[in-house]
This record gives structure tokens, C-alpha cells and sequence, in this order.
């Protein structure tokens, strides 16, 4: 068994994939993170990012995948789930080896484990377009924050751009310490001083005028509408995991 | 803006509308152009009540006044009741703010008739033009339709909204008779056939036309109140069948009635919703939807009531073992969305993946196929599979003994006789 260190990007995933086949190496295990040469009991090899090497093994994809499917592989990586490297190598490994374009092959693990993955982020992602919810601050910006259980915000750009084309908006990750920022014409990935976004009554101070009267209105909305005869709490949590509550206006 | 009164009137009108259960803001391809506010395509449910239903649009009422007394209705006129109406600005101004932030995908907007029925359509159409010419808006708009409404209205309201719906509020004539004297189901349909006209007609000028302008692109919906009057499921789904083929509905809505009101044509006040019967419904509108089933399959004369213990499609399948077992590994994609447990997304990837391979038990699990119920009724590449001779019966009763069914409390059994 090899255990091969990469450092977290697409290019370095693609470069091992080029090393398992160069090397004619096995049983392997991906891991993202550090050298770490004081690892003895297994073999480690330390994948350096080769962006050659990476382009050659991305056009080997090509060959043998729609470009839809190399969409999702991106997707599934980007998505930075824990552990699930072995599984996106797996699946490389599976089309190599194949001579027939075999991404619907719902029988074999790996194209399934994709197919599940890839089925939980863009749930995540969804959720996210629903659950966001825009505070708007003096300047007239709208300042959202998120916790996503993966690293969705990169897909949210189209979206959001799209729906919200006349206002400036900020969708901030507290997690991974990053957002987007809309600017009325294009947007950009930022990050901001932590300690500011992390204190909600600074971000409460700097809400514009109505901003307090339109949150009561959507609160008293969102208990109107609810009928009493019809109650059921089960079905409730499983459409809003409380996980998601701390960012819900209509939930605090 | 005066907070408090705002807040009131919305409370009301909210309250007065949340019994009409279409919540769907999706099937419009709605762009925004020009740098505008908003988009509508494919759906989006922004938050969930605490009964589990869907908030995607903002819902509300124009007005509770209403002139017609319909039993049924928390807004009848002899309803003794607080009312209150909103004038146009303050919708728009509700429903793009709303919207800024995140919190719906468009507006729902009915109202209680008041003086006529055009006066109340012109009103509504007022709103939805407000927001799309001055406000530049293009998210969802679904309004209602007026029964007796004018042509020119109607197709007014077309051109700004995405969807438009009537009720039917009950599924026979007979029952709105009863519940609705003021009402007169003819006033309801003709709008509804003056929309799908119009609907056909715009599609063939956008064929010609690029630039011929949207006209209601999410279609029509309605929908019966369940559980008020006594029709069967079989009047039920019969009537919801002929006006999906008949109007090229794209939704009819099941809603179980909610005691809100005494009176002696209506079930009693402490009677519960009917929401299994409601939930059997809705599967047994999907089937006819999505699954290739026609009505007379899921119920019919010998059938007219729904299993409220199992799904419709189970239901069908147990009274049709002859067409069992199916193997997976052969049988056409319309046999495999037939078998129990099995859903559209399960069914399509079947067909995908035995092109490689033929498929296990353990391959279908991880499909997603529901095994429990999906086991009795196929054959895949295994020596395992159901030997025993079973009756539809069985089958039921084995079904239900091993499911921790959301519904089990009302299990009841039920002695066979013969």
C-alpha cells in the first residue's frame, strides 16, 4: 500500500493519477496535507503539482468521458469532502482501464460513489440559492453568511449573479473564511477581517434603516402562514436540518 | 411606511391565504434582462412551515372582503372575522423587498371578490404589471384567476403573470352546489379554456416570432378541497384526469379540508385533516404523471377508494401479480417505473447500468432502489429471489409488518372474510 500526499488541488489529484500509472503503483491511498517524513510504517510519496502531467491525464479524460462528466469530477474535488480522494481516483482508474465510455455504469462502486457524491453537493448547493438570507447594510450592500457542510460557494456565482443583477451583494463561508462579492458588475472572491464578520452586532449596526422592519415582516409572515391543525415537526426538520437555523431570519 | 399596520394587514391576509396549498414557482423560463431584478425557472422552496409545507412565494391575499359566501372559506362573507386590504404599492413593495433578500421567489396574489369580478382581476393585474414594467421584476408571479373575469383581463394578466390557476375548490359540480350556491362552475372553466387557447396561440407566434413576448410560460394549475363533500378518490382523481387533459393543466392541487367553520353541510369542527388521504392523492397523481399509469388503473369502479396502509402503486402492483415478476436485467423501462419501490431516478440509472453489466440485489440497494417493497415483484443475477407462491395479500401484510410506515398509527387491520 503507497499512500500518496498531494496538496489539495485538482492539478495535484490529476498529477498522482499520472504517477500511479507511471509507477505502475497498486494499492495506493490519496491524502491531502503536509509531508510528513517522520510516516514509517507505509510507503509515502509526496505528489509535487505538475501542471504537463495534469494536462496530459486531463485529455486522456477527455477522450473517454463527456465533457459533462469531467464537470462532475471537478465538482465532486472541489467540494473538498473528507476521504473521498480515494474515490474520485478510483473512478479515473475505472475509466483508464475501461475501453468503453463507462460513466453511467451505476453497477461499478465507483462510478456510484460519484454519482452519490456529486448528488450531496448539489443538494448542498441548493440549499444554499433557498437558505441564503440578505441583510442589507447602510451602503447598500446585501450581506449574507453561510456555514455549507462543503465548499459550494464557487457554484453559487451563476446563480447569484443571474437573480440578483441590480444589487451588491456579499456571500461570506464563516467556515472556510471566504466569500463573494458582487459588485454590480462582476465578482470576486474575498476575505475579510474575522473578528469584524464574526460579531453579528456589528453587522446588526451597520444595518440599513428598514432592515429591522422587513426581517419583523418576514418573521410575522412566516408564523402566519403555518397551520396549527397540520403540525408536524418531523417532516419540518428534515426540509431545515437545525444546522441551517443560525442563519435563518424567519429561525433566530 | 407604518410598520405596525403593515404588519397587521399581512398577518391577516396571510392567514386568509395560506389554505390555498400551490406553493410551486417552478416551469417558467423567465430571464433577467437588462441588469433587472430577478429570474424565475426552476424552483426554489425558501423556507418550510412548521407543518412540513413548502414557503416559496409570498402569499397573500389583495383583500379578505369578499361577497361570496362560500362554507368552506375563513373569508366568507358571513364570516364574522377581522378584514383588511392592501392597496398595490404596498404589494410591490413587500414582494421586491422580500425578494432582495432572499426570502422568496416571487409573489402568489388572490383575493376575496369584492364589488365584481372584473374589479378584482383589474386589480390583481394591476400589481403584476406595477412590478414587471415599473420595477423591472421578473420573478414569479402567479396570480388568480377571477371566476368571471373578462377575456381582455385574463389576457392581460397573461402577459405579466407566469402562472395563473383557478380553483375548482371541489372536485363535482354537485359538491360546489352545495358548499359554494354563489359560485357556478361554468364561470370557472371558461377562463380556464379561454387561458389554454390563448396559451397555444402564443406558442405558435413565438415559433414565428423571437421576440413575441412570454404569455403565463408555467401554465395553469387548480385545486379541490378533499374531505369537505363526499366524493370517492375515483370522482376525485377522474375529475383531476380530465382536467389535466382536457385544459393541459400542469398542476391540480389536493388540498384536505381544515375545519375552520360550523356548519351543518361541513364535517364537524374537532374532525382531523385528512393528510394520508391527501399525501395518497398526490402519489396517485405522480403515477398518472410521471409513471405512465391511466386513472382506471388506480382506482376505478370495483376500486373506488385509495389504500390509505400502502401507496397506489403498491396497490396496483398487488392487484396485479400477473404482471409479475419483472426482471431488471430485460424488462422495458415502463415495466421497471411500474414496480413497486422503484422511483424515475432508480428506473433510469437501471437502464443506464445493465447496459455494462446485469445487476444485483446489492447493485439495486445502492441504486437506490427500496428493496423491502421492490423484492416481491422482480428478478435480478442472483439465484435468491421470492420462490414462495404469495397473494397479493401476503405481500401487503409482510410489507407493513417489517415498515416503520409514517403513517403506522393508523394502520387499522382489516378482517377478510372469505
Amino acid at each position: 500500500m503507497y499512500t500518496l500526499v498531494y496538496d489539495g488541488t485538482f492539478e495535484g489529484l490529476l498529477t498522482a493519477v499520472f504517477e500511479i500509472y507511471d509507477r505502475k503503483l497498486f494499492h495506493v491511498k490519496l491524502i491531502k496535507g503536509e509531508w510528513l517524513s517522520s510516516a514509517m510504517f507505509e510507503e509515502v510519496v509526496q505528489i509535487i503539482t505538475d501542471e504537463n502531467r495534469a494536462t496530459r491525464v486531463l485529455r486522456g479524460l477527455r477522450k473517454k468521458l463527456s465533457s459533462a462528466s469531467i464537470q462532475r469530477l471537478y465538482i465532486a474535488h472541489m467540494a473538498e469532502m473528507e476521504n473521498e480522494e480515494s474515490a474520485i481516483v478510483g473512478f479515473i482508474r475505472y475509466v483508464f482501464d475501461s475501453d468503453i465510455n463507462v460513466e453511467e455504469d451505476y453497477g461499478n462502486k465507483y462510478v456510484m460513489r460519484l454519482s452519490e457524491i456529486l448528488k450531496m453537493v448539489r443538494r448542498e448547493k441548493h440549499r444554499m440559492e433557498a437558505f441564503i438570507r440578505f441583510q442589507k447594510l447602510k451602503d447598500e450592500t446585501f450581506y449574507a453568511a453561510v456555514e455549507p457542510d462543503f465548499n459550494v460557494l464557487p457554484l453559487l456565482i451563476r446563480h447569484f449573479k443571474n437573480r440578483y443583477a441590480d444589487q451588491k451583494w456579499i456571500i461570506y463561508d464563516i467556515k472556510r473564511k471566504y466569500g463573494i462579492h458582487y459588485n454590480l458588475h462582476d465578482t470576486q472572491y474575498i476575505s475579510l477581517d474575522f473578528s469584524e464578520v464574526n460579531k453579528h452586532s456589528d453587522v446588526i449596526s451597520a444595518y440599513t434603516e428598514d432592515e429591522t422592519i422587513y426581517q419583523h415582516l418576514w418573521k410575522n409572515y412566516f408564523t402566519s402562514v403555518n397551520i396549527a391543525a397540520r403540525k408536524n415537526t418531523k417532516l419540518h426538520l428534515r426540509h431545515i436540518p437545525k444546522r441551517y437555523w443560525r442563519h435563518l431570519t424567519e429561525k433566530i | 411606511m407604518n410598520a405596525e399596520r403593515i404588519t397587521e394587514k399581512l398577518n391577516i391576509l396571510a392567514d386568509a391565504a395560506k389554505y390555498d396549498v400551490s406553493c410551486a414557482s417552478s416551469g417558467s423560463k423567465r430571464k433577467n434582462e437588462n441588469k433587472g431584478l430577478g429570474n424565475a425557472s426552476n424552483g426554489i422552496c425558501h423556507s418550510y412551515t412548521e407543518d412540513g409545507r413548502c414557503v416559496s412565494l409570498l402569499k397573500i391575499l389583495l383583500t379578505n372582503h369578499c361577497i361570496f359566501d362560500c362554507a368552506y372559506c375563513v373569508s366568507r362573507k358571513n364570516n364574522d372575522i377581522k378584514r383588511a386590504a392592501f392597496t398595490v404599492q404596498e404589494v410591490v413593495d413587500l414582494t421586491i423587498n422580500f425578494y432582495r433578500r432572499n426570502y422568496i421567489e416571487g409573489l402568489f396574489l388572490s383575493s376575496g371578490i369584492f364589488k365584481d369580478a372584473d374589479y378584482t382581476m383589474e386589480r390583481l393585474v394591476r400589481v403584476a404589471k406595477k412590478l414587471r414594467t415599473e420595477h423591472n421584476f421578473n420573478g414569479y408571479i402567479h396570480l388568480k384567476s377571477i371566476p368571471g373575469a373578462s377575456d381582455e383581463l385574463m389576457r392581460e394578466a397573461g402577459l405579466y403573470a407566469d402562472r395563473l390557476s383557478v380553483n375548482l375548490e371541489m372536485p363535482t359540480e354537485a359538491g360546489l352546489k352545495l358548499l359554494a350556491p354563489d359560485k357556478n362552475r361554468q364561470d370557472m372553466i371558461d377562463p380556464m379554456e379561454f387561458l389554454k387557447n390563448e396559451i397555444i396561440l402564443r406558442k405558435e407566434e413565438k415559433k414565428l416570432f423571437k421576440n413575441a413576448p412570454l404569455f403565463a410560460p408555467a401554465g395553469q394549475s387548480t385545486q379541490v378541497i378533499i374531505g369537505a363533500t363526499p366524493e370517492s378518490d375515483q370522482q376525485v382523481l377522474q375529475s383531476a384526469n380530465y382536467f389535466y387533459k382536457n385544459f393541459n393543466l400542469k398542476r391540480v392541487y389536493y388540498s384536505g379540508y381544515v375545519p375552520v367553520l360550523a356548519d351543518k353541510r361541513l364535517p364537524a369542527l374537532n374532525t382531523s385533516v385528512p393528510m394520508v388521504r391527501e399525501n395518497r392523492l398526490y402519489q396517485a397523481d405522480w403515477l398518472m404523471r410521471f409513471y405512465g399509469f391511466e386513472v382506471n388503473e388506480i382506482v376505478n369502479e370495483q376500486q373506488p377508494l385509495l389504500d390509505l396502509d400502502i401507496d397506489p402503486k403498491l396497490g396496483w402492483a398487488i392487484r396485479n401479480m400477473q404482471a409479475f415478476p419483472v426482471d431488471i436485467n430485460k424488462a422495458d423501462l415502463q415495466m421497471i417505473l411500474r414496480v413497486p419501490g422503484i422511483g424515475l431516478l432508480s428506473a433510469h440509472k437501471i437502464v443506464s447500468a445493465r447496459k455494462f453489466a446485469k445487476l444485483s440485489w446489492e447493485q439495486l440497494r445502492k441504486i437506490g432502489v427500496a428493496l423491502n417493497r421492490a423484492r416481491y415483484f422482480i428478478t435480478c443475477k442472483s439465484n435468491e429471489f421470492e420462490r414462495r407462491d404469495l397473494t397479493g395479500n401476503n405481500i401487503k401484510q409482510f410489507i407493513l409488518a417489517e415498515s416503520q410506515s409514517k403513517y403506522i398509527k393508523n394502520t387499522q387491520t382489516q378482517l377478510n372474510l372469505f
